[in-house]
């Protein structure tokens, strides 16, 4: 039938009719692929309601709120109150962002505009390679080579500034902020690039008027790039945000794994993701901890579509450009 | 300053409103010869010199490259003050570069540089510790596409230039009135500051980019075929706007379309393959150059 | 020489200059800042890893001895290549076939849309997750057997990588000009061999760049390993007991405060990094032979 692979025309009877049998691959294939692509929301969907029923064990006990919100997280006694999980995972993202971000812009900008010619591949290059290092590894450095490193310069900040709220008292060697400083350098490459793109798209027109009116480059850069890229590097500061919130092992090793809400960003501390890694072993045997564990799991997994939403609509709005011009009435002046 | 019959648009006063048709002039008829620019300039610009800030602009030995690659070889050309020079030719002639070496973007395109000097009253402008910002204030440029900045309201376009040298306040809103008066904008937006400057027509939208450039208060003013993404009757307006700016500054106009340099310019240059082939009044451009290749040119044979 | 008097041009103030200088100062110094931490990772990589690499190194399991001669990593490494190896195996075919089917098929309609929306929602799940779903649906239920197993690390890798095989699929495979499909449908040819013959293969460079880079990404994960193929007891190489992998190997050796655990922790974070950069480096290349990109 196929031989030579296209359907040669048939013999004597009708040139123009298929053999039905030679239409199997056609309907196979389609149905194959769609039914694939069911498959995987059925997946998905089905893997949530897992959740969900597993997770309420210890939502029985505790009530959703109550578990969330809750300040106190104690496996030997059996209570399990998430809120210094939640609190943890809000305030190292919150320091990765504040890091993060500032930096991956200012990489951004400079790659686009301020870098000479030949240096924008290797730049661009040298900033994604920061993506290639698993988290394990920079889990790693950061535990053996900047905890000790940066502790003197934390303690001494500490001291010097302990009116700041949040910033005095004794410096844990695992705490909340080297979890930050390694979450920020994680989510760079993708704040980065996502900057970037949005920055190429801004039109030189505008770039060219602002030189044309006697800007300096930086004030080019005020007028016309960062204005017209608000939109676009919002949503890309919520992109990283969510990989900040659902990062796991290297948050693990450097945070401390202190069940409590800290008194300082020097502080141990604890986060939902990383209460899941840590505390798997133990939970095996207790079906109330394990419980608990799926849940911090649950609540992990609709944060991060949360910001994965708010992300997306800025990003739509970003693509669309700024403003959209008004129409005008008709017969408006020329 | 003498208001010209021709020019009577300044407010903007007759004009706005009705779908774009143009109440009646006597002189400005569609095909105009250019003996009446050239007549309006001289009678109008001894009453004008107080009141402007044009200089005079010279080219001497003005060459420009993209990396090795010569765009525009070794030109001569003055551009007198309070006057409107065209600059003509076919695509690709080198003539958009030319303007922009005026005003030192040219070598804002990676590998562009140029050689020669620019003189602005007598000063270079490329000689070495000049300031290329101060050289665009002093040199404003508006572009071929109408460009207001999207994210910023029409007053805020026209802002922009003064709030970089510092205006601030009153006399930024001064300054910005005068200059969309100047532009002929003024009573047609002047209820709708706030709004985008995106918001506007296309012929609204380049006039507003004419006041952004004349809020800096330059000294000469480049444009690159300023009406060529605009419709006749918004084309005309700019035209008239022209006439009464050369009042005030020293126009330097890159067109494609020789009838526009026949009704605003008073000198016009020809150039091709990068070099000035000939330059003169208007009207002896166009009725008996002296060389072939611009008559040529200016007869359509090629082009 | 500006804005002296007698010159032409106006003054500009210094303050501006002033500031450029010093935001061209300030943007330069924050992007040395991104570039240090890379720099350092790769230094100490080389500096302690390269000291723990011995043939000893590669060819010997991990003893799990506290005290003593911990052993090598050879079981974690070949642990990470069959679990990943597996999860490509799964992976790659689903995305791929999802991927015609968003290009193919669905393109702009309702259902593709949602589909299309569900890879977009899985690409932003956290990995720990995965294993979390993994964990729930088979090893608590025991299937196959055994509670952790390495298919089942597998699985949970898999689903990691096939939002990253999906989408870069679909790219890939729109870029192909329609001008070559309906080339070949006018010559008679069926759906199912326009997909198999032309489009498929045009796009190749790209598909096996995405793939390439979803199995870099899915080497160096840990957190979907945990709890599915847990850590260190095996030393086995059978997919369906518990097996050893590179990442959770270091994670393992890191919290101990044994010397010679951290030393072996180097060497196997140096190997794994190697192992990354070959992939990812092998994807910038396939994707430069793409006559479509």
């Amino acid at each position: 039938m196929e031989a030579g692979g296209f359907t040669a025309p048939g013999g004597r009877r009708s040139a123009l009719q298929r053999p039905s049998g030679a239409r199997l691959p056609d309907i196979i294939l389609q149905w194959g692929v769609t039914l694939l692509s069911a498959a995987i929301l059925v997946l998905i969907a089905y893997f949530f309601l897992k959740l969900i029923q597993e997770s309420t064990t210890v939502f029985d006990r505790f009530g959703v709120l109550g578990f969330t919100f809750d300040n106190d997280w104690d496996v030997a006694r059996s209570v399990f109150g998430a809120l210094p999980l939640v609190v943890g995972t809000l305030i190292t993202s919150a320091i990765a962002l504040l890091i993060g971000v500032p930096v991956a812009v200012a990489t951004a900008l400079y790659i686009t505009e301020l870098c000479p010619r030949r240096f924008r591949s290797p730049l661009t290059i040298v900033v994604e390679l920061l993506a290639a290092v698993p988290s394990v590894v920079y889990g790693l450095w950061a535990f053996i080579v900047i905890i000790p490193f940066l502790k003197p310069a934390e303690q001494w900040f500490a001291d010097t500034f302990s009116f700041i709220p949040f910033v005095g008292g004794q410096v844990a060697g695992p705490n909340y902020f080297i979890a930050g400083l390694v979450l920020a350098i994680m989510i760079l490459p993708i704040v980065s690039a996502i900057t970037r793109e949005v920055m190429s798209t801004v039109p030189p027109d505008h770039k060219e008027a602002a030189l044309a009116l006697g800007a300096t480059r930086w004030e080019m850069i005020r007028t016309a790039i960062l204005p017209y890229s608000r939109a676009g590097i919002s949503g890309a500061a919520m992109l990283g945000l969510g990989r900040a919130i659902g990062e796991t092992i290297a948050v693990t090793i450097v945070i401390g794994n202190a069940p409590n809400i800290g008194h300082s960003i020097f502080s141990q501390g604890y986060t939902l993701a990383a209460v899941i890694a840590n505390e798997f072993g133990e939970a095996a045997s207790n079906p109330l901890h394990r419980s608990a564990l799926i849940a911090a799991g649950l609540v992990l997994f609709v944060l991060t579509l949360l910001v994965n939403l708010i992300a997306r609509f800025y990003v739509v709005r970003a693509e669309r450009g700024p403003r959209t011009p008004r129409m005008i009435a008709p017969g408006m002046g020329q | 300053m003498t208001q010209e019959p021709e020019t009577e648009m300044t407010d903007g006063s007759p004009t706005t409103g009705t779908g774009g048709t143009e109440p009646e002039r006597p002189d400005h008829a569609a095909t105009d010869s250019p003996a009446r620019a050239v007549s309006a300039s001289t009678a109008v610009r001894s009453a004008a010199a107080a009141d402007s800030n044009a200089r005079r602009v010279n080219l001497e030995g003005l060459s420009a490259f993209y990396g090795d690659a010569p765009a525009v070889r070794n030109v001569e050309l003055e551009f007198p003050p309070n006057e409107v020079t065209a600059i003509i030719g076919p695509s690709g002639c080198g003539k958009s570069t030319l303007v922009r070496c005026i005003n030192r973007m040219h070598e804002e395109i990676p590998g562009a540089h140029a050689e020669g000097r620019v003189l602005l009253d007598g000063e270079d402008l490329y000689a070495s510790g000049v300031d290329v910002v101060a050289v665009r204030r002093a040199v404003g440029m508006v572009f071929q596409k109408p460009n207001p900045f999207p994210t910023m309201s029409i007053f805020d376009n026209v802002a922009a230039g003064p709030r970089l040298a510092g205006i601030r306040g009153g006399s930024l809103r001064d300054r910005v009135e005068r200059t969309l008066r100047g532009a002929g904008l003024w009573e047609e937006v002047k209820d709708r500051l706030e709004e985008p400057g995106i918001g506007l027509s296309g012929g609204q939208q380049q006039r507003l980019c004419i006041a952004r450039t004349l809020a800096v208060e330059p000294e000469v003013i480049l444009m690159d075929e300023p009406c060529s993404a605009l419709d006749p009757v918004a084309t005309l307006k700019i035209e008239e706007l022209i006439a009464d700016l050369r009042t005030r500054y020293t126009i330097v106009i890159v067109t494609h379309n020789m009838q526009q340099a026949g009704r605003v310019a008073d000198s016009t240059a020809f150039m091709l393959s990068g070099e000035m082939v000939e330059h003169g009044p208007t009207d002896k451009i166009f009725t008996n150059p002296d060389d072939e290749r611009t008559e040529d040119y200016v007869s359509g044979k090629f082009g | 020489m500006n804005g002296t008097p007698g010159s032409v041009l106006p003054p500009v103030a210094p303050r501006r200059r002033r500031t450029d200088r010093i935001m061209r100062l300030v943007l330069g110094s924050a992007t040395v800042l991104a570039i240090v931490p890379l720099v350092l990772v790769i230094f100490y990589l080389l500096q302690k890893g390269l000291g723990s690499w011995s043939i000893n190194f590669f060819t010997t399991d991990p003893s799990g001895k506290f005290f003593g001669d911990p052993g090598g990593v050879k079981s974690a490494i070949l642990g990470t290549i069959e679990m990943v190896a597996l999860a490509t195996l799964i992976a790659v075919p689903i995305g791929i076939g999802v991927a015609i089917y968003l290009v193919e098929y669905g393109k702009r309609g309702r259902f593709a849309q949602v589909v299309r929306y569900f890879v977009d929602v899985m690409t932003g799940v956290p990995s720990i997750v995965f294993g979390l779903f993994i964990y729930i649906t088979l090893v608590l239920a025991g299937t196959g057997g055994t509670a952790f197993a390495g298919w089942k690390g597998s699985a949970a890798l898999a689903l990691l990588m096939l939002p990253i095989v999906t989408r870069a699929g679909e790219v890939v495979l729109s870029l192909v000009p329609d001008s070559l499909r309906e080339a070949a449908l006018a010559l008679g040819a069926p759906r199912w061999r326009v997909v198999f013959r032309i489009v498929l293969p045009t796009a190749l460079p790209g598909l096996i760049t995405g793939m390439l880079l979803a199995v870099a990404r899915a080497a160096g994960e840990t957190a979907p390993l945990i709890f599915t193929a847990t850590i260190v007891k095996g030393t086995s190489l059978d997919l369906n007991g518990p097996m050893n992998s590179l990442p959770a190997q270091i994670f393992s050796d890191v919290g101990q405060a044994q010397d010679r655990l951290v030393a072996r922790a180097w060497g196997a974070a140096l190997t794994l990094v190697l192992m990354i950069l070959m992939l990812t480096t092998l994807a910038r290349v396939v994707s430069r032979r793409s006559r479509l990109i």
